[in-house]
Formats: C-alpha cells, structure tokens, sequence
C-alpha cells in the first residue's frame, strides 16, 4: 500500500461557520470508547439530532451530501480540544480531505498524521466553492496537494498547505513512527545530553 | 541579539531535521490519561512496537473518573473499560500510574506540577489540548493527538515545526478581586481565538511574575483557547520555590545545579520576538464569558456587544452565540441568574482557587436552587483543603465537596449540565455542549467569581462581596 498523498477526487460536503470546535465535532461522550470504530455515526451529533433522536437541518442529513469525501469549512475549523476522535469521526464519516479558510494547529496536525490533506483557500475562494456545491452537490472536486490547488470542472483555486505537511503527504512520511525512529543513536544522544535525564 | 527560552529548549530537545522539513524533537516528559491513549497503545500492538522510554512517560485518570460514586467497577461500563484499558497498557509497559488508590490521581496537569515532574527547561507533551498549562515553569507543553501519543511512546519524539513566538507583556498589578483568569480571559477577547495561531506565547511582565505558580499555570493553561498551542513563563524564584521538595525534583546538590540550567533557558534581556502585544493590568476587571467562545468575554461591568458593530468575520459566531445563550446585545452580563456554580478543572482547581473561593463563601450560604460543587484538581489537593478547613467553609455554605477529575469541565462523566441550565464555571471552554448537556450554558469566570455567583445566584462582580465582607459585621 502507497502512503503518498498526491491527490483527493470526490464530491465536497459544506459545514458553514467560522470556529467550530472539536466538541461539536464530536462531543465528549462519544469518547468513551478504547477504539476509533465506529465515530463516524456520532460526527456533528449534537447539531445534527435532537434530544429525542429525530434528524434536524444539517448537511451530514442530507442525502444530496451522502458519498461525499471532502469536507468544506471556514475558518479556524477543529479548534478546542486536541481530540484525534474529531478528524478520526470525520474519516470513519468518509472524509478525505478538507478544504477551508484556516485550520486550529491541533486538528490541522492530527490531519495529517492520518494521511488526511488539509488546504487553506482564501474566504472568498471557500465560499465561490460552497455556493458551486450547494448548487449542485454532484460536483467533483479534486484537490492536489503539492500543486495546493483545488480544481472545481474548469476552474482552479490556489491555495496553501503549510510545506512541512505537503511534504509529508506526497513523501509518504505523513505517520511518522517508522522516520521518528530511524535515528536511534540521534534520539540518545539528545537524551543523554539533556541535565534532567542525565542527573543534574 | 539574544534567544528566548522557546527557542533555546526547543534547539536542545532537537534530534535532527526531518525529509519533511519538520523537526523531530526530544520529548522529555510524556503525560497519559485513559481517554486518547488506548488507541495509541493499539498502534503500538499492531506494529509489534514498544513503549522506549517508560520512565519518561506518567499516567493518571481523570476524564472520565466519577467525582461522587468512585468505586470499583465505575456505575458506567464504558468508564470501566477505559480504565481498565489504561491499568493493562501501564502495566505491561511498566508506566507509573496514579490511580485512585495512589493517593495522588488527579488532574494531568494538576499532578504534573504537584509532583514536581513538571521542571523548567522541558519539553511536554499529552494527549490532551491543555498540556500548555506546563509552561507556567518554563517548560514547553505541546497538546497532541492519538497518532503523535503513538509517536511518542515509541520513540520519545515528535514530528513538528516550529511556531513563531510572541511576547506578551502584561505590566501593572491586579487590582483586589481581579485574577490570572481575568488576564487570559482579557487576552482571548483582545486577540481573537484565532489570535495565536503559528505562535507559543511567552507571557511576561511585572503583573505576570507576581503571580504565583498557580496564577501562571490558569493563564498557560488557556493559551490553547486563544489559539497558540504553547505558553510559558520564564522560571524564576517563585517557579523554584514550588518546585523545591517536591516527588520527583531534584534535591540536594543536584537542586542547585538544576536552578543554574533552569536560568540558562530563561529568555534573554535582549531575546527576538516575532510579535510583541502588551497589555495593562491595572485597568483589569473581572471578567466573563457571554458566548460560545472563550473569546466572547467582557468585564462584569459591561454590556454584552453589538452584532453590528464588530468584524464581519466574527458576527456569524457572534449571531449563534446569542441565540444558543438566549441573551440580548447590550443586555448586562451582571444579574444573569445562573443554575449551576462549578468551581474545578485544569483551569482552576488548585488549593490557592479554592482559598480564593472560600474566602468569599465563608459565612454565607449558596442561593437557594443553585447546585453548587466544588472538584479539587487533585487528591492531594482535596487533602490539604480538607486540613485547612476549606472543605468545611464550602460544606457549611451548602457547596457539595466532590472526588478529584475533569468532572463538569467536560461531558465524560455523571456530572453533567441538564437541558438549558447556565453555569457560572471556572473551567475554559464555553463551547456549545461542552458541560454535557447540548442546550447547556456556560458563562467562564474565575473562581471567585464563580463563588460570588453561587451566593447570590446571580453574575456578580465580586468586589462588592470583598467589600461586604471588610466591612464590620453590624454595619
């Protein structure tokens, strides 16, 4: 299996607002559980059932957005909590990439560490992007990671993705473990340099 | 011209650079709890990993600990199998664990400090947004998730690039009856809850340093809410003094030569900043959350803010705050009835909260229909509270005095907000939902604040019961 993230084709689903935190993502008592199974369900569950269950307005609702895999949101998305439940609801959900003005630094790590391309696009490019959607909702959108572009039939909108994670999508290094220890002898070194782990 | 102490810890915590760009960094202290570190523990399994450090790596459970009904097994069983997920991955490991029958479960980032764990010059990281909280010694505390616990555990690194710093200056002193949580609550609201992305924020200035260890670590502890995954305080004698005697610092000889390193980390005279904003603590006033964001906060003194008038970019929020709060613009945030007084979380639950806050309720009784508790941050905490006689002040004025945990700051355990209660809390988050309950409400104060509001069931500027309370009993 590749690891190397160049590219996330699918059709897009909006979640309007700026600051939507990770405990509306999912909410705390969905975290009681010793395995990421399963979240998918409990994504946005709060804004998206009422007390006694019964569905209310919200695009994760509706059908025209099932199947969807990219996920649009404005700015400052996945802030609060350092929760991975949130991004981890959302991929379980069928997201593949998020498309938005601004990221909190948490989600926007905890993203990447699963493989998952984050790009930032200026207000008005996210919200030509969701109008177009909302639209028509069968829309494909593709989004390139080292060109940080996203493309919408024939329009391009340029964006950003901090280099550092670029790179770590397309070099296929993105679950760092196995490079995080490909330097034994660096890591003691460091350790046996350091005054509280060697005795003051 | 001179290095500021992020950057000096960060170079001597850095392993190498990585392909990516990244750096891989040294993480000297690893703080687990029960809620995102099973999943990490799983990774390991499925890559036929081990734990590399196990010394350096410390647990407790606290998300999902009840704070009333703690024994074995929990009422709950999720609860249960989450703790005993955490008692089979630490032991296996060979992790210290402080778990309840330790004596010293609590908090992550109450017992960190409280044990002496917590030293200057560190890196930090858990699992858990609020590992900032650390700084408040010089150390560097990342928050991170279930991946980078993986990280971690299994090479004591993480992956990570390196933020901008900026300074933030608070000259002047607190008046009587303003706090460390009316700073950082001042701060958010200035800067935006998006303010500090890219950033660690290095807090400092006269009002910052007279603060005790406790004050510094309410403000670090918040950074997270303004949007900067790092805060610190540079260490100086008030950080020593905390430190000296406790678990796990170092004592003897070994203490001296400690404090001599913990000054070499210390920001420069002339260290570089990538921003600097300033801030005047004279002209503070208690302050307090009206929305649905640590942002939204004014001083008791004021009127909750015109739509209209404030960046477009923050009135869509601003709109769903009011309706979910069901408050007007320009309706006073004093005299909001509240429900529930919750005094506790990483925030503020250490034994000089809880000074504060009996200080105000000594001799008074709670509101009549307010359920009020108290959850200290730590066993250790509710002990010496129990010496001191704080306990007994809370009991007498119709507090109910609770088990260590996150308790209500979040919504893993019994204690729950129920359907639209308000809640004068002095926890850090005021998101919709947060405290349990979707149609919830929370207004984020300090602890003495949320002690005034407890009496008199009401948002109150707490200066007024100082004042009350000065003054002869007959008057």
């Amino acid at each position: 299996m590749s690891n190397h993230v160049f590219k996330v084709e699918g059709r897009a689903i909006p979640i309007r607002g700026n600051d939507i935190d990770t405990d509306q993502i999912i909410p705390a008592r969905f975290m009681k559980c010793v395995t990421f199974d399963g979240l998918g369900e409990y994504a946005f569950f709060d804004v998206r059932f009422d007390d006694q269950g019964n569905g209310k307005d919200h695009p994760f609702n509706e059908e025209k957005y099932q199947g969807a895999s990219i996920l649009l949101v404005n700015s400052n998305f996945g802030c609060g909590s350092s929760r991975e439940h949130a991004p981890q609801a959302l991929a379980k959900w069928g997201i593949k990439a998020v498309v938005g003005e601004s990221y909190a630094e948490i989600f926007a790590g905890n993203c990447v560490a699963m493989g998952i391309p984050a790009i930032e696009l200026s207000h008005e490019a996210v919200e030509e992007i969701i109008r177009l959607v909302e639209e028509d909702p069968s829309l494909e959108l593709t989004l390139l990671v080292r060109e940080q572009v996203v493309q919408l039939g024939r329009r391009t909108f340029e964006g950003f993705i901090p280099p550092a994670y670029r790179n770590s999508l397309t070099q296929g290094t993105w679950d760092s473990t196995s490079v995080l220890l490909d330097a034994p002898e660096d890591i003691d070194k460091v350790a046996a340099r350091l005054p509280y782990v060697s005795g003051f | 011209m001179g290095r500021n102490l992020f950057d000096k810890v960060w170079d001597l915590h850095k392993v190498r650079t990585l392909e990516s760009g990244q750096d891989q960094l040294f993480i000297g202290l690893h703080l687990i709890h029960e809620v995102t570190s099973p999943q990490a523990f799983q990774m390991l399994e499925d890559r036929g990993l081990t734990v590399r450090f196990p010394e350096r790596t410390f647990a407790t459970v606290d998300h999902i600990v009840p704070t009333k009904a703690q024994a074995r097994p929990f009422g709950d069983s999720l609860a249960e199998q989450m703790m005993l997920a955490l008692e089979e991955n630490t032991k296996k490991y060979n992790i210290e664990f402080f778990d309840l029958s330790s004596g010293k479960q609590g908090i992550v980032h109450i017992i960190g400090p409280e044990l002496g764990l917590t030293q200057p010059g560190m890196t930090i990281a858990c699992g858990d947004s609020h590992t900032s909280t650390h700084g408040a010694f010089g150390a560097i505390g990342f928050g991170i998730g279930t991946s980078q616990i993986r990280d971690v555990l299994a090479s004591q690194c993480m992956a990570i690039s390196r933020p901008k710093v900026r300074r933030i200056q608070v000259n002047g002193t607190l008046a009587d009856g303003v706090y460390a949580k009316d700073i950082i609550l001042k701060i958010i609201a200035d800067l935006g809850v998006k303010g500090g992305l890219g950033y660690a924020y290095e807090y400092a200035g006269p009002a910052i340093h007279e603060l005790s260890m406790e004050g510094r670590m309410t403000i670090c502890n918040m950074s997270i809410e303004g949007g900067a995954r790092v805060g610190y305080v540079n260490p100086d004698e008030t950080s020593y003094e905390y430190i000296r005697g406790r678990q796990y610092a170092p004592d003897g000889e070994d203490f001296d030569q400690a404090i001599a390193f913990w000054n070499s980390i210390a920001s420069d005279e002339d260290a570089r900043y990538d921003d600097v904003y300033t801030l005047d603590a004279n002209s503070l006033s208690p302050m307090v959350t009206w929305g649905i964001n640590p942002g939204q906060a004014i001083s008791v003194d004021d009127h909750m803010p015109s739509v209209s008038e404030m960046q477009p970019e923050q009135q869509e929020v601003a709109r769903k705050a009011y309706r979910h709060m069901e408050f007007d613009e320009g309706q006073a945030i004093r005299g909001t009835q509240i429900d529930v007084a919750f005094l506790g979380s990483c925030t503020n639950s250490r034994i000089s909260d809880l000074r504060e806050a009996a200080s105000i309720v000594k001799g008074r009784t709670v509101k009549s229909g307010v359920k009020a508790f108290v959850v200290p941050g730590s066993m250790q905490i509710a002990r010496q509270a129990r010496e001191e006689g704080l306990m007994q002040i809370f009991e007498d004025a119709g507090f109910e005095w609770r088990g260590a945990g996150c308790s209500m700051c979040l919504g893993m355990n019994p204690d729950k907000l129920q359907g639209r209660e308000i809640c004068a809390s002095s926890s850090n988050r005021n998101f919709i939902g947060r405290q349990g309950a979707p149609g919830g409400r929370t207004l984020l104060m300090s602890p003495a604040m949320v002690a005034a509001a407890a009496i008199t069931g009401e948002v109150t500027d707490v200066r007024e019961l100082k004042q009350r309370a000065s003054e002869p009993a007959h008057a």
